[in-house]
């Protein structure tokens, strides 16, 4: 038995107890050391993760470098993890991203930095640990395969998310921020609890039918196999049920639209590294267990109620776009704008196709990257002038012409611009769902042009046109802003050129929950042999 | 030889990232770095000509296939190129072009501080357009559609201080984008029909789709080449596109990207060949744009406008040209590239006069100019000669190929198609010789600019007038050229098809026909413009002036039934979504939160009343036990 797995997830874990027991203090010394330390243990994780990528072998089995350890024996209960694909393409993404919001969010948790509701002289040690924290806990949820396992890391990634929002936010906070914040900060728990909550009784409900036929297990290959292969029955109405259960937990996270209105205000309250991991990391939890379980666990239910999510789906992407569009405030641009992508996800996740879900699956890693990228160069933007109105900027481009192109290219990312890493997903999204939904995917087609707007309308107020008054003398990126940056668009650039060492990770991961659920792609009217070449499978 | 295609791109797209990642140490020599890869790439370009000549017909086409790009199950996307005879015509005239406006740019931005980033986007746009014309499917294809989109944004809104340059950079991106929507939908279209969106297997297969299916993916492919080619309804974002340099009007706004869509037509042949509902609907745009443009060419005072009206409108017959069919694809290609030298010309005129004038664009404080620049006059006089169709000159040639193809279109159709072809071909000469007399002839009108600096026009250094003297030749010989012995029809034909016309009047007539219409354009514009003085301040002008000067209405329309309810929509949504929607689910919230208050209430802290409710509670429980019981 490997124990990578466990290292890579308990790495983190370590960090965040590790970082909150650095000695207190406020001495620049003392919090330097601190974040060193803490930007040591995600380094660290990124190392692990990128030795389960390395690891891992596209042609095996579908769980690979799998552990298991015995927890709760009287309910069935394992502390079992496994990497597949999916899982691995996230818990990736997940490790590189955290290093780099930590070094975007450098300052953000220093005294300086404006009067949060989490007072203390442990705040820079609390800020870099509960970042760790998250992580831990978002990694063990891409990497259980255990059910329960991964509800109970599902629900308790809020507690640090809850601080995290309410207790550090921007430079652009007005006099009652902190007020505003912890308001935000409570939405955000209460909604994902309520999701949580809907979804224990659902655990619960699974176990019970599940044992009721002689399987006393949370093990989701167990289920997933004993459901596919009909040794497990559970009756439609019960299955519908359950699924609901699920899905509702799924779709607040996601967030799907109309359970959406608790991300813009966390993501525009909070520091924009806080705004990162709920968008690019937390949120794809729910992306990627309605892809693992809700489709492995409940096939019939998940192809009953496709239909209502496709069109719920639809309305996000139109109507994200549309409120990103008539935003005034640059980080609630930013939320409405991932609203709307994750439409796209979802849509390609219950369009069952291979392309709708490789799609998606990239989609969720693309998400990742380009959101960043867009929204920490606009963190940086906001913690210059102090504000995070739009309104407020205007010709950036002449006085801080890096980081107005870093921008530039985050938008070009955002609006899915051919090279770049999202228009991969993004058209494999839309055409895995055309050839099963004409009338949806054409719909959803739409949403390029929306995205064009909101995304060059944000450049044009804020980058282009005179110089206004307030931005003169604004500094250019400086070099940590750069270490930052440069990664996310080096990748954005390369995964859109060379998308293949994720598909190939991601593509057998598909395949197997499309024949667990017994769908195939619909076949073209008149196929021709691809001349092209390539890999014909 | 075939590892030259990448070459070819990689060329100009290493100069770009150079450019741009290189930083300030670049910023004295950069632009030489990036005109002497525009040169290799043209150089590679003429060597894979010359090699291409050398095989025999069936042998010309060659594919490339670099890496597999998007491989998911049942979706095979390659990075993969195609060199045939379309696309090394396309390859020469861009790379050919294109290095000569690299040069002609070396002079015209010399005094602007952030040339080295011009200079990196110029390269850009080179290495999306060739990707555009050698790609070996139609998503690789569309890579370099909206790169070619994408470096036109950047060089519109190049002067981004100016907010009219950054309005309009997003304009044309965004109308681009309703095309590039087509695009989307027809490789869409193409996947579930066929398994695939590479050339080869959707043409070899296209016999077997419905018609209508067929019509439904031209009718897309029409969508996208009306946004990247400006043609109705899509035709909005050129004019204001003159807001960028005026090198870039020249390259990207009037000889190259602007006519990727009567390559995306060509190119499609095979699909368009069997849908000929859509062939109707590709002619009927390009006809409605061939005149809309020429009106609009007409009313403009500002000449960067007037030459823009006067590119849409000549697209409008390359369109129109496609749309017939075999009949007519090769003129519209052949059209493209004598319309590329001069209409190239014409713009780095415009610009030589721009610059000895201050950057005044307002022909009507121009005048008399012939004689303070003369390098410009004659080669502009050259590719004014060529555009109006002047006999044996470069538009003489390819522009009577159209009308006549558009007449052998046959009955009442090929009648009104010709008609509006040899109406626009007036209109053509008559906005043409406006421009000319405008500028060159007359007395001087010349006005001080916004400073108080009066103009002092002189010729523009040899970096630019080098340029325009190439440009010249192509805009005199290049349509003579390619019609002795019909050698561009011959060479393109393997890929295009050809089929002959039956127009009911002969190539003489037709000739003589065009001719007598140009002159009636001459001469009406002599006789307003050339014959008296005129007027610094526009007259009032009759209700369809005032109209084209507002470009026929394009943008009140756009406003009124798009800009303005989207924005309320939009505005409705904000509000919907915080007091609507969220304000439900806070309500919801207030609700419960309101319950368990009353809930708290209830707990009062006597024992006394929790005893006489765990009574009560118990007493339920028993009753309801033995209820069940005697059921």
């Amino acid at each position: 038995m490997s124990y990578l797995l466990s290292a890579t997830c308990a790495v983190p874990a370590v960090g965040a107890v590790v970082t909150a027991a650095l000695p207190a203090g406020t001495g620049e010394a003392r919090r330097r050391t601190t974040k060193a330390v803490a930007l040591g243990f995600s380094v660290a994780t990124l190392g692990l993760a990128a030795a389960i990528a390395a690891s891992f072998q596209p042609g095996g089995a579908r769980y690979q470098l799998t552990e298991s350890y015995s927890w709760i024996r009287s309910f069935g209960i394992d502390f079992s993890l496994g990497a597949d694909g999916i899982g691995t393409v996230l818990a990736l993404l997940t490790a590189v991203l955290v290093p780099l919001v930590m070094l975007a969010g450098w300052h953000d948790a220093d005294p300086s930095a404006p009067e949060g509701t989490f007072e203390s002289k442990r705040r820079t040690q609390g800020f870099f640990a509960l970042i760790l924290a998250v992580e831990a806990m978002v990694l063990v949820s891409f990497l259980a395969t255990d059910v329960f396992v991964f509800y109970v890391f599902f629900e308790a990634m809020l507690i640090p998310m809850y601080f995290l929002i309410g207790g550090f936010g921007d430079r652009a906070g007005g006099p009652d921020s902190a007020r505003q914040r912890s308001y935000a900060a409570v939405k955000f728990l209460l909604y994902n609890l309520l999701g949580g909550l809907v979804m224990l009784a659902a655990v619960i409900g699974l176990y019970v039918v599940a044992s009721d036929q002689g399987l006393a297990t949370f093990s989701l290959p167990a289920l997933t196999d004993a459901i596919s292969s009909g040794k497990l029955v559970i009756d439609p109405t019960a299955q519908r049920a359950l699924f609901l259960g699920f899905f509702f937990a799924f779709a607040v996270k996601a967030p799907l639209w109309p359970l959406h209105t608790w991300l813009p205000k966390a993501m525009g309250e909070s520091t924009a590294g806080t705004a990162v991991l709920i968008t690019a990391v937390v949120d794809k939890v729910g992306t990627f267990a309605m892809l693992r379980f809700c489709l492995g666990l409940f096939p019939d239910a998940s192809k009953t109620f496709a239909p209502a999510i496709l069109v719920l789906s639809l309305i996000g992407i139109v109507y994200g776009a549309l409120v990103a569009i008539g935003q005034k405030d640059i980080k609630r641009l930013v939320a409405y704008a991932s609203i709307s992508h994750f439409g796209f996800i979802i849509m390609g996740i219950f369009a069952m196709t291979s392309q709708g879900q490789s799609g998606a699956t990239l989609y969720m890693v693309n998400h990742g990257i380009s959101t960043a990228a867009w929204m920490l160069v606009a963190g940086f933007l906001i913690s210059r002038r102090g504000s995070r109105l739009i309104a407020d900027y205007g010709g950036v481009q002449k006085v801080a012409p890096v980081l107005a192109g870093t921008f530039l290219i985050g938008g070009l990312a955002t609006l899915s611009l051919p090279g770049l890493a999202p228009f991969v997903s993004e058209f494999l999204v839309l055409v895995g769902t055309f050839t099963r939904y004409p009338v949806i995917g054409i719909i959803a087609t739409f949403g390029i042009v929306l995205a064009a707007l909101y995304s060059l309308m944000l450049y044009q107020r804020t980058m282009t046109g005179p110089v206004k008054a307030s931005v003169t003398g604004m500094p250019d990126l400086k070099a940590r802003e750069l270490a930052v940056v440069a990664p996310l668009v080096a990748l954005t650039v390369l995964l859109g050129v060379y998308p293949q060492p994720l598909t190939r990770m991601v593509d057998p991961a598909v395949n197997d929950t499309l024949s667990q659920i017994h769908r195939t792609d619909p076949a073209p009217a008149h196929p021709v042999a691809a001349t092209t070449g390539g890999e014909q499978k | 030889m075939n590892s030259l295609i990448p070459l070819l791109i990689a060329a100009p797209l290493a100069g770009a990232a150079l450019l741009l990642l290189g930083g300030r140490a670049l910023d004295r020599f950069g632009h030489w770095i990036a005109t002497a890869l525009a040169a290799l790439s043209c150089a590679f370009g003429l060597v894979l000509f010359f090699d291409m000549l050398g095989r025999d017909t069936e042998h010309r086409a060659v594919t490339t296939r670099l890496f597999s790009w998007i491989p998911v199950n049942g979706f095979q996307a390659d990075v993969s190129f195609q060199l045939d005879q379309l696309s090394i015509v396309f390859v020469l005239l861009i790379t050919g072009v294109g290095t000569l406006i690299h040069l002609y740019s070396v002079g015209y931005m010399a005094h602007d501080e952030r040339r080295r980033r011009f200079f990196a986007y110029l390269n850009l746009f080179l290495a999306a357009m060739l990707i555009l014309v050698l790609a070996d499917n139609y998503l690789l294809l569309y890579v370099g559609w909206e790169g070619v989109g994408l470096a036109s944004y950047l060089l519109i809104g190049f002067w981004q201080h100016k907010p009219s340059a950054a309005t309009a950079a997003k304009k044309a991106f965004i109308v681009n984008r309703v095309g590039d929507l087509g695009l989307s939908i027809a490789i869409m279209l193409m996947f579930a029909e066929f398994g695939s969106f590479a050339f080869h297997p959707v043409f070899s297969a296209a016999g077997d789709a419905t018609e209508g299916k067929l019509t439904a993916i031209g009718l897309m492919l029409l969508l996208a080449a009306c946004g990247k080619s400006a043609q109705v309804p899509l035709q909005s974002w050129l004019g204001d596109a003159m807001e960028g340099p005026t090198p870039v009007s020249a390259l990207i706004h009037a000889a190259t990207m602007v006519t990727a869509g009567v390559y995306l037509i060509t190119r499609s042949s095979a699909i368009f060949d069997l849908a000929p509902d859509a062939q109707t609907a590709v002619v009927v745009v390009g006809a409605v744009t061939l005149l809309f443009g020429a009106i609009v060419g007409c009313a403009k005072d500002d000449i960067k406008k007037a030459l823009a009206g006067s590119t849409m409108s000549q697209i409008g017959y390359m369109i129109m040209a496609a749309g017939l069919g075999p009949v007519g694809y090769a003129f519209a290609i052949m059209h493209l590239v004598t319309h590329g030298f001069f209409k190239a010309g014409l713009f780095l005129g415009a610009g030589s006069v721009m610059h000895g004038m201050n950057d005044e664009v307002n022909m009507r404080h121009y005048g008399g100019l012939r004689k303070y620049m003369p390098w410009t006059f004659w080669t502009f006089m050259a590719g004014y000669a060529a555009i109006i169709g002047f006999p044996f000159l470069s538009g003489f040639f390819s522009k009577d190929k159209i009308i006549e193809a558009a007449l052998a279109k046959g009955g009442t159709e090929g009648w009104i198609l010709g008609g509006c072809a040899l109406l626009g071909a007036a209109v053509t000469a008559f906005y043409m010789t406006r421009v000319v007399l405008l500028t060159f002839f007359g007395e001087k009108r010349w006005q001080p600019d916004a400073e108080g600096n009066e103009p002092h026009p002189h010729e523009s250094p040899k970096t630019m007038v080098i340029p325009m003297v190439v440009l010249t030749f192509g805009s005199l010989f290049a349509g003579g050229l390619f019609s002795l012995g019909d050698s561009f029809l011959n060479f393109l034909e393997p890929v295009t098809g050809f089929e002959e016309g039956h127009s009911p009047l002969n190539a003489l007539t037709v000739s003589a026909i065009a001719t007598v219409c140009m002159a009636a354009g001459v001469g009406l514009a002599w006789l307003m413009y050339g014959r008296s003085p005129v007027p610094v301040k526009p007259p009032v002008g009759s209700l369809l002036t005032r109209a084209a000067r507002r470009d026929l209405l394009q943008d009140d329309f756009n406003h009124a039934v798009l800009v303005r309810p989207g924005s309320a929509l939009a505005a409705t949504l904000v509000w919907f979504d915080s007091k609507g929607l969220d304000g439900f689910v806070n309500g919801l919230a207030a609700a419960i939160g309101g319950l368990s208050g009353r809930l708290r209430r209830i707990q009062t802290g006597y024992v006394r009343t929790y005893a006489l409710s765990m009574f009560g509670g118990t007493l339920v429980l028993v009753a309801s036990t033995l209820l069940m019981r005697s059921v």
